[in-house]
């Protein structure tokens, strides 16, 4: 525990109406939206954790899903469409001791920031990164997503989408990222408890949350009940074994446009965290960067010590 | 031009190892006393291609490139050489000769490698030689090379050359070596210097061009403006950097990244520019030092993070290198065209500050400074620079850079403080209040006991909460904007003015204004100006937002007419200067090049003569744009 960020390992008793943000704001979500489920899930997690809202940084894309941080009482930061994630990682960079959340919806993840999500799974940077998978735009009143199935009708593509749906399980697996799991918000407690372990997992956690937008995507499958591969045998395989769970994603992804939702944690590797990797390489301090600047005996390097080589 | 310089200048192919020869070559100059000034110009390719350094050298202080040069070192091609490619780049090989002839001072020394080059080739080569008053000197750098170690040594053979024509001592090149190198390719390197050396000692020397003489009383560095912006930033506390490759700016970032781990810090090369900015916010939001930069076209894709930064608050530095445009432009080569683009890019009203250091010196200074002010003020700050000054290389006293490192974080608090500070009926602390009269309003960090806040893109309310309140919004803009105004008070008010006023004659009758890394240049030719009978003083200006209105204004006042010189075909300082001030419309005329190619000293004194006395320019590479009201 570090004497400027004090908040930090903090062990107590934390009730979840802690993240909640007292008066204000209301939650500016539809009736029936399946954001309302993340949200849930988010507090009681962490307050099961037992992680003091003063040490969680929640880092949201725009969007419907990027309201999040607003109606979650911890330090926040509301950035912008697909940018999440640079933003989440260099603050775990900065300060590794903090509990760093991202989350953003399926335009947010898979489409503009499709870059981004490739490359910090690919890093594996310790944080949890939820999607809102809804299968559509919420926030710009429903068009086509990357999550939106082939055929799919919207005011931009009016004669049906010609394109296949992104398969996100399978692009993190292939992109690089530790913890792989689908929940859905009508599977409450699953979707907690996949929560509480993307956090305790030291790596890149990936959460492909299915939400429901009853306001513009009716027909999306998220409010099917769901199975949980977990608890079901027919589903039995070894979740740290890329390839058979690359197939078991392969199946959820086809079979949730199909009609049937798979839920679960899917892959889960030891993979080495980034912050492990570049800390072993030596391009990063062992202690917080971010406690330098409050560290008073910290001695200062000078560039003064570098001019010998231009003498 | 002063009497007693040398300009020397080795050309070459990419890959023929001019660049480090003439680094090299430079801190030897530097060493022996004498101040020393480089320009490079390379094509934007790997290998082969056309490419020269030139290294000025003098007894006085050098701010510029010069005009034209008086010492040719002309190597050879070395990939139209490769023996598997012998014809591949065409008949390149004769470039290194040819091509640099209509730039050399009657008088001047080449010297060629025969081995690979053939003046006979070049047509009249002789009739100019002798029509210029040129002491050829033809030398086979390649055979010397090859008789103690490899061809590709041939530029030691030059340099011993050099060294021999010169009248120098071989002594300070061989300690350079010595820094440098070790083994079996120090023994040849020295071997190969000293006969090069003797041998051309012992030849008649028709020439008369010798080494000026110099003395620095105190140890002097060469280092180019990204080693002094990167310097800057470490000696201020920044220790996160993230970005993508991109000429010139890869300098810095370099740079940056070569010493960060080594002082505890963390550099990323990240997807793109929009990660590398958004990372810098990251790190900035969670109480670290952070930067980021990027060139033309990737500084475009940072618009994006760069608004979040204002409106969230978030410090952080930017630098951007600017090259030719529009699009990829020229690579490799200079301009000052990306002005409005730093000023203006991204959405909503511009709330940053700008800074265009005209030097080395300033280059570190105002990297210092816009660390202050960003960390002070939660505003980005941009650093905009050239390639020009991005790559060439001066020497400073070693003491300027032995500045007091600087933790501070700024409008930062401590929990202490935090503990006493305002907090909302929530329990949310009061992130961005209204009421802070320089517009600032201190932040706490995620970690930090009690001190919640959300940093948002949208509009927000104290606690930063999204909000599209009337009300809020305006308080929460003209706070923002008032920044500025603060920041403005203080460069003011500050010891040392950023812009740098050069009136060598007291009280100049004209004058010339400019920005960024002309000022060297301008200055140089003021200079000439005032030896020519002209009344003339000048004024580089680097701050660009918040601009500095009276210091400018006073300036313009004092003068009848002022010549705006910068390196772009739209005249965008002029315009900055007018829009600013209002006025002076009727005063201010335009020099204008956008070539690819730094101004010289002299064109900028046609320009002038041109501009007062309504002349034509002699050349077609510049562009007089008259004042509004002629
Ligand atoms: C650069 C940029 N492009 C477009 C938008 C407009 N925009 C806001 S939210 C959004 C789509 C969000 O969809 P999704 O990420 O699926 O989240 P949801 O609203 O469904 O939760 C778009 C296109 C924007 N804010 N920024
Ligand atoms: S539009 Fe859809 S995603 Fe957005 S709040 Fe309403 S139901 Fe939720």
């Amino acid at each position: 525990m570090s004497s400027s960020f004090s908040a930090i390992g903090e062990e107590r008793e934390i009730d979840q109406n802690e993240f909640t943000p007292g008066i204000e704001p209301q939650a500016t979500w539809c009736p029936g939206c399946g954001d309302f489920g993340v949200l849930k899930a988010l507090k009681g997690a962490m307050a099961e954790l037992g992680k003091n809202p003063d040490e969680v940084l929640l880092v949201t894309g725009i969007g419907c899903s990027g309201k999040l941080s607003s109606y979650f009482n911890s330090y926040g930061f509301h950035s912008i469409h697909g940018r999440s994630l640079p933003v989440a990682r260099a603050a775990k960079l900065a300060n590794p001791d903090l509990e760093v959340i991202a989350a953003g919806g399926d335009g947010d993840g898979y489409g503009i920031g499709g870059n981004h999500f490739m490359h910090t799974a690919r890093e594996n940077h310790d944080m949890v990164y939820i999607v809102f998978n809804n299968e559509i735009f919420g926030l710009t009143k429903g068009q086509t997503s990357p999550t939106s199935p082939k055929g799919h009708k919207s005011k931009t593509q009016p004669h049906g989408s010609a394109k296949d749906p992104v398969r996100p399980l399978s692009m993190s697996l292939s992109a690089g990222a530790s913890y792989i799991a689908r929940t859905a918000a009508v599977n409450p407690n699953q979707a907690k408890e996949i929560i509480k372990e993307a956090v305790e997992h030291d790596g890149f956690a990936h959460i492909d949350f299915l939400t429901q937008c009853p306001t513009w995507n009716k027909d999306a499958r998220q409010y099917v009940p769901y199975t949980d591969i977990q608890q079901d045998d027919e589903f039995d395989f070894d979740v740290e074994d890329r390839r058979q769970a690359g197939e078991a994603m392969y199946e959820a992804e086809s079979r949730l446009y199909e009609g049937e939702v798979l839920t679960g944690r899917f892959f889960k590797s030891d993979r080495p965290s980034y912050g492990q990797e570049k800390r072993a390489t030596g391009e990063m301090p062992e202690t917080p960067l971010a406690e330098r600047y409050f560290d008073d005996s910290y001695e200062w390097e000078r560039s003064y010590d570098l001019m010998e080589r231009h003498r | 031009m002063t009497d007693n310089e040398l300009v020397w200048r080795i050309a070459g192919g990419s890959g023929d190892g001019i660049d480090s020869t003439s680094q090299n070559f430079a801190k030897a100059l530097m060493r022996s006393g004498l101040s020393v000034f480089t320009h490079r110009h390379y094509p934007s390719r790997i290998r082969g291609g056309h490419t020269y350094v030139e290294v000025r050298a003098a007894a006085d202080e050098v701010k510029s490139r010069g005009d034209g040069y008086n010492f040719l070192l002309a190597l050879g091609d070395s990939f139209a050489r490769n023996p598997q490619q012998e014809a591949y780049y065409g008949n390149e090989e004769v470039k290194p000769l040819s091509e640099n002839l209509d730039e050399l001072r009657e008088g001047g020394i080449i010297v060629y490698d025969e081995g690979l080059l053939d003046a006979s080739e070049i047509e009249d080569f002789e009739e100019r030689a002798e029509e210029n008053d040129w002491h050829v000197y033809p030398l086979d750098l390649r055979g010397m090379a090859r008789e103690h170690g490899r061809e590709v040594m041939r530029n030691t053979a030059g340099v011993g050359a050099t060294a021999a024509l010169l009248g120098m001592d071989t002594g300070p090149f061989e300690q350079l070596m010595e820094e440098r190198m070790g083994g079996d390719i120090l023994e040849q390197n020295v071997e190969i210097l000293e006969m090069a050396y003797e041998q051309v000692a012992e030849m008649d020397h028709s020439h008369d061009l010798r080494i000026p003489e110099g003395e620095h009383d105190e140890t002097q560095v060469l280092v180019s403006g990204s080693t002094s912006i990167a310097y800057g930033a470490l000696d201020e506390g920044c220790r996160f950097i993230a970005g993508y490759p991109m000429t010139p700016w890869t300098d810095v970032f370099t740079i940056m990244s070569q010493n960060l781990p080594d002082v505890g810090g963390i550099s990323e090369q990240v997807e793109d520019e929009i990660a590398a900015a958004a990372l810098a916010l990251g790190a900035s939001h969670a109480g670290a030092k952070a930067m980021s930069g990027s060139s033309g076209g990737g500084f475009a894709l940072m618009s994006e993070p760069l608004g979040l930064a204002e409106i969230t608050e978030t410090p952080v530095v930017l630098v951007e290198s600017m090259r030719a445009g529009p699009s990829t432009g020229m690579p490799t080569k200079p301009e000052q065209g990306d002005l409005e683009h730093v000023l203006y890019t991204s959405q909503g009203d511009s709330n940053r500050v700008v800074f265009a250091p005209g030097d080395v010196r300033e280059a570190y200074e105002q990297t210092r400074t816009a660390f202050q002010i960003a960390y002070d003020y939660q505003i980005p700050s941009i650093v905009v620079y050239d390639q020009k000054l991005s790559g060439e290389l001066r020497n400073v006293p070693e003491s300027f850079f032995d500045r007091e490192p600087n933790p501070s974080l700024g409008a930062t608090l401590t929990e202490e403080e935090i503990a006493e500070a305002a907090h909302h009926a929530s329990g949310k602390f009061n992130r961005y209040t209204y009421d802070p009269e320089n517009g600032v309003s201190p932040r706490s960090l995620p970690g930090q006991r009690d001190g919640r806040f959300l940093a948002s893109g949208n509009e927000h309310n104290p606690q930063g909460h999204i909000s599209e309140d009337p009300e809020n919004r305006v308080f929460q803009m003209d706070r923002r904007m008032r920044k500025l105004e603060s920041i403005r008070a203080e460069l003011d008010d500050a010891e040392e003015s950023n812009q740098t006023l050069h009136d060598p004659s007291g009280d100049a009758e004209y004058g010339i204004l400019t920005w960024g890394s002309h000022q060297g240049t301008v200055e140089e030719a003021v200079d000439r100006l005032n030896e020519g009978g002209h009344s003339v003083k000048s004024m580089g200006v680097s701050d660009l937002m918040p601009y500095p209105k009276d210091e400018v204004t006073a300036f313009l006042e004092s003068v009848d007419e002022c010549l705006v010189v910068e390196m772009n075909a739209t005249a965008q300082f002029r315009g900055l200067t007018q829009k600013e001030l209002g006025r002076f419309g009727e005063k201010l005329s335009s020099l204008l090049k956008y070539n690819g190619n730094p101004f010289e000293p002299a064109e900028i004194v046609e320009g002038f003569e041109a501009s007062i006395n309504g002349g034509d320019l002699p050349g077609e590479t510049t562009k007089y744009v008259p004042a509004a009201g002629d």
